[in-house]
Parts: structure tokens; C-alpha cells; sequence
């Protein structure tokens, strides 16, 4: 086995009695002491600090970000020319059927774009942007800076401590802070369905700045476990699991993330890849859909868990990809991939848990609203 | 009190074992949100699984320690998994079973000796 990865904040991780796991390479904390649960509460109550170092921090630069922007938008099926300087916005990079290589956020920083991805692809996107892009454009994966995410109710007003200014950031905006003497590159987002930040530091800056933030009452740091939970509550796709090269954007439920000026008739239409499979899929449906799923008993139904249309007999018509118990919903949740005739919200299906048909319900996403500062 | 490698704690009470988990396998773990118990009345056999436990990480099974008949189960860990977090050697026991063959307890390790097996 190859030696895992450690982030700027190991030490810290360790300090705060993290039970560190593999992750993506890394060496990561999926809990603290408190818990997941404990963490996940606190995190929808308060404000959580989670270390996002793993993820890839990529920079595009080009004659001018027009051009990169323009450059960009061959790989995705997103506006990327008609996104302003000091917004971000959701992405899929695309293989040549359309299936999704990873998902992604791209901000717009002036002079160049700047780019976050999953860690387990991190590595393969860089080098299908370099052999896509280059030379007119310069891929730079950005090696030397931490990546944290600070989320929760609270997180604004914990934030605003260090820079008054991120009171006047909506969601998606994008700013360089000072932050108690440290360059952060701040974008209000996150992965928990709460408002917040994630804040792009020098490596060497992170530890300090981690600290300075856990010192405030409102703040604890929160594992992947909670991450999860949480990012499962507010529906959000994990890749590998809920997205991956065999699935489309449209039946993903991610048809929103494709602008109309990138649609069929739209002023830039198409022109990325698995652009005519995509489209076509959007214009006229897929056969299956991502959907949230309630199981009506108290047992978890996992990835991997199947869903069948009967209480016996008959093939599996679908699969759950991501599962687990919801700690703000306190039951268990799940995504999953169905017909789309047995899509609608409501409809009455089964999971076979432990090869019993166990009777579960397709249900709207998210499972606790969005608290966004649109 | 009696304790298994598969972390369960047994405790004589008259004829039967009450079969709990221990503090330590409670909190490895983590927060306990599902617990599917076996109906009263069935006959076991010793490693049977007889438990599903669930915590926010991940499914694992109780294997019954002894053979002998599941007489009693506690359903108020049922209605309040959670409870296997609070009081994990106490109110959280799992079932009572009355044993065939009770000289089976004679190989399970006491205190000192699961002390000493976890660490």
C-alpha cells in the first residue's frame, strides 16, 4: 500500500482526538470525540470547520479569462463565458457518451478561473484539462494552500469576526479576504446545505487560521462522517456513488447545472463532450432518475441496497446509491436511481435490507431546505 | 460479567444470560440508530447471528454467545437505539437467553482478561 496523504491540518486532527481513516489518498478525519451525530447537529445549530484539503484546487490562466472561460466551456456544458468575476458556479466535466468524470466548482477571480474538484479524480482531471486545453491555456493544480470549509447558521457571523466584509457576499459569490492577516480565497458555498464558506489558505497558514476559528464558541470541527450525512440530507451528489462515467447529467437530476445558452438552441449550444447524448437526453427525458428515498421503518437502507417495485417477486428496478440515517430528518434517508415512471414523489417502493422487502417512498430532495444567503 | 472477543458482555440472572454489548464496542461503533432484535421463543445455536445493529456508520451482527432459547428481548432499545450509546452495560441490554448448555460460559473472559484483550 502506498503511503496515504496528510493535509496541512493532520497534526491539528490529531490534537483534537480525530479517528483518522483513508480517504481519496488521504489520510482523513471521519469523526472527533463528539461524534458524527453530535458533529452533524452541530454543524445545522451552529457553524462546523471541515479540512477540504483533499479536494484538488486548480488554476486556469490564458491570454484573458475570456479566453479561458471559452476554452473551459469544450470540456463542460456550462456558461462559463457569461459568468462574472467573483462568481462560482456547479460543473461536470463529461466523457464522450456524456457519462459524468467528475463534478466540480469553477469561480471566475478576475484574471483567471479557479477551480475545485473531488480528490479521488483530482489526478485525472488535471491531466484531461492539460491534454484538452494546453498550450492556450495554462493548468496549474495548486499544491500549496489548505482548503477548509466553515459551514452552519453561524458560520456568517463567525466569519465577519475576521473580515466584515463576507456579510455582503451572497451565495456563490467568490472574494480575496484578509483574514486576520492571512490571503484567503473565500467563495460562499459548502456541501452541507447550510450556508457558509469555503476558504482557500497558504498551507502554512492553515493551522493558525483553523485555530483562530475552532477558538470561537460556535465552532467545532466536523469529521466526513457528518459531511456526508449532511451533504446527504441536502441531496447533493457524491461522486463515485450517486454520479459517476455511467451516469448522465439529466438523469442525475443535474439538468439545472447545464445552462440554456449551452441547450439545444441556445446562442452556445452543445459543443462538449457527449454534447448530442446529453442534450437529447435533457429534451426528452430519461428513462431513470435520481430521487430521494424514505424508507418508512427505522433500518438505514445503504448504497448498494436494491429497489424493487413489489413486496415480492419481480427484478430489481433500481438501486440506492447513497444511504445512511438522517440526523435533522432523525430517520433513515437515501438516494437512488429509479424508473422514471416511478419517480414521482410518493410513489410506494421496496428495499430489500438483509433479503427482506422493507416498504420505502420516493420523496422530494432536499430532505431539509437549503438555507442559503441567495 | 462474562465477556466475549465479539465484545458482548454476559450476566448470570438465575437461569438465564442477559447479553449486552460492552462500553467499548458502543463506542466504536459510534451513534446506534437501528436494532433489529430476535423474536422471543427462538432456539440459537452458539455464533448464530442473532442481532443486526446499525450506527450512522455501518450495519454489524451480535452473534449469540451461548445455544439455548432467546426467552426475553428489550425493545426499549428498539423504540431508542441511542440507548445503546448511553447505558451500553446497564438499561441497553439486548436479550435474556436460557442456555443449553451453561458450562459454555466457562470459556469467555472476565473482566481483567477483556480489559487486558482490549487494550
Amino acid at each position: 500500500m502506498t503511503e496515504l496523504l496528510r493535509t496541512p491540518l493532520f497534526d491539528l486532527h490529531l490534537e483534537l482526538g480525530g479517528k483518522m481513516v483513508p480517504f481519496a489518498d488521504y489520510e482523513m478525519p471521519v469523526q472527533y470525540p463528539a461524534g458524527i451525530m453530535a458533529e452533524h447537529n452541530h454543524t445545522r445549530a451552529k457553524a462546523g470547520l471541515f479540512d477540504v484539503s483533499h479536494m484538488g484546487q486548480v488554476i486556469l490562466r490564458g491570454a484573458d479569462v475570456a479566453a479561458v472561460a471559452a476554452a473551459l466551456e469544450t470540456l463542460i456544458p456550462m456558461d462559463v463565458l457569461d459568468l462574472p468575476e467573483g462568481r462560482q458556479r456547479y460543473g461536470l466535466f463529461l466523457n464522450d457518451a456524456g457519462g459524468i468524470l467528475d463534478d466540480l466548482m469553477f469561480a471566475n477571480r478576475g484574471d483567471h478561473l479557479f477551480l475545485v474538484v473531488n480528490a479521488a479524480c483530482k489526478a485525472q482531471d488535471v491531466a484531461h484539462l492539460k491534454a484538452a486545453l494546453e498550450p492556450a491555456v495554462t493548468v496549474e493544480e495548486i499544491t500549496d494552500r489548505a482548503l477548509m470549509a466553515l459551514q452552519g447558521p453561524m458560520a456568517e457571523a463567525v466569519l465577519t469576526e475576521f473580515a466584515p466584509e463576507v456579510a455582503q457576499m451572497r451565495f456563490m459569490d467568490v472574494r480575496t479576504l484578509d483574514l486576520d492577516g492571512v490571503e484567503a480565497w473565500v467563495s460562499r458555498s459548502g456541501y452541507t446545505g447550510e450556508d457558509g464558506f469555503e476558504i482557500s489558505v497558504p498551507a502554512d497558514r492553515a493551522e493558525e487560521l483553523a485555530r483562530r476559528l475552532l477558538a470561537h464558541d460556535a465552532v467545532a470541527p466536523i469529521g466526513l462522517g457528518a459531511r456526508d450525512s449532511l451533504r446527504l440530507e441536502a441531496g447533493l451528489c457524491l461522486y463515485g456513488h450517486d454520479i459517476d462515467q455511467g451516469t448522465l447529467p439529466g438523469e442525475a437530476g443535474l439538468g439545472w447545472a447545464i445552462q440554456k445558452v449551452r441547450r439545444s438552441g441556445g446562442a452556445r449550444q452543445g459543443g462538449f463532450p457527449g454534447a448530442d447524448a446529453v442534450l437529447a437526453q435533457l429534451a426528452d427525458g430519461p428513462a431513470r432518475k435520481r430521487v430521494g428515498l424514505r424508507p418508512e421503518g427505522r433500518a438505514p437502507m445503504r448504497e448498494g441496497v436494491e429497489i424493487f417495485a413489489e413486496a415480492e417477486g419481480g427484478a430489481p428496478v433500481g438501486r440506492v446509491t447513497s444511504g445512511g440515517f438522517g440526523p435533522s430528518v432523525g430517520a433513515p434517508v437515501a438516494m437512488g436511481y429509479v424508473p422514471a415512471d416511478l419517480a414521482a414523489a410518493g410513489t410506494p417502493l421496496f428495499g430489500e435490507v438483509r433479503g427482506k422487502r422493507l416498504p420505502l417512498t420516493v420523496a422530494p430532495l432536499p430532505f431539509v431546505p437549503a438555507n442559503f444567503k441567495r | 460479567m462474562k465477556y466475549t472477543e465479539e465484545h458482548e458482555w454476559l450476566l448470570a440472572e438465575g437461569d438465564l444470560i442477559v447479553v449486552g454489548i460492552t462500553a467499548h464496542a458502543a463506542e466504536q461503533l459510534g451513534d446506534v440508530v437501528f436494532v433489529e432484535l430476535p423474536e422471543p421463543g427462538t432456539e440459537v445455536s452458539k455464533e448464530d447471528e442473532v442481532v443486526v445493529i446499525e450506527s450512522v456508520k455501518a450495519a454489524s451482527d451480535i452473534l449469540a454467545p451461548l445455544d439455548g432459547e432467546i426467552v426475553e428481548v428489550n425493545e426499549a432499545i428498539v423504540e431508542n437505539p441511542a440507548l445503546v450509546n448511553e447505558d451500553p452495560e446497564g438499561e441497553a441490554w439486548f436479550f435474556k437467553i436460557k442456555p443449553t448448555d451453561p458450562s459454555q460460559m466457562h470459556g469467555y473472559m472476565d473482566a481483567a482478561a477483556y480489559k487486558d484483550f482490549v487494550g
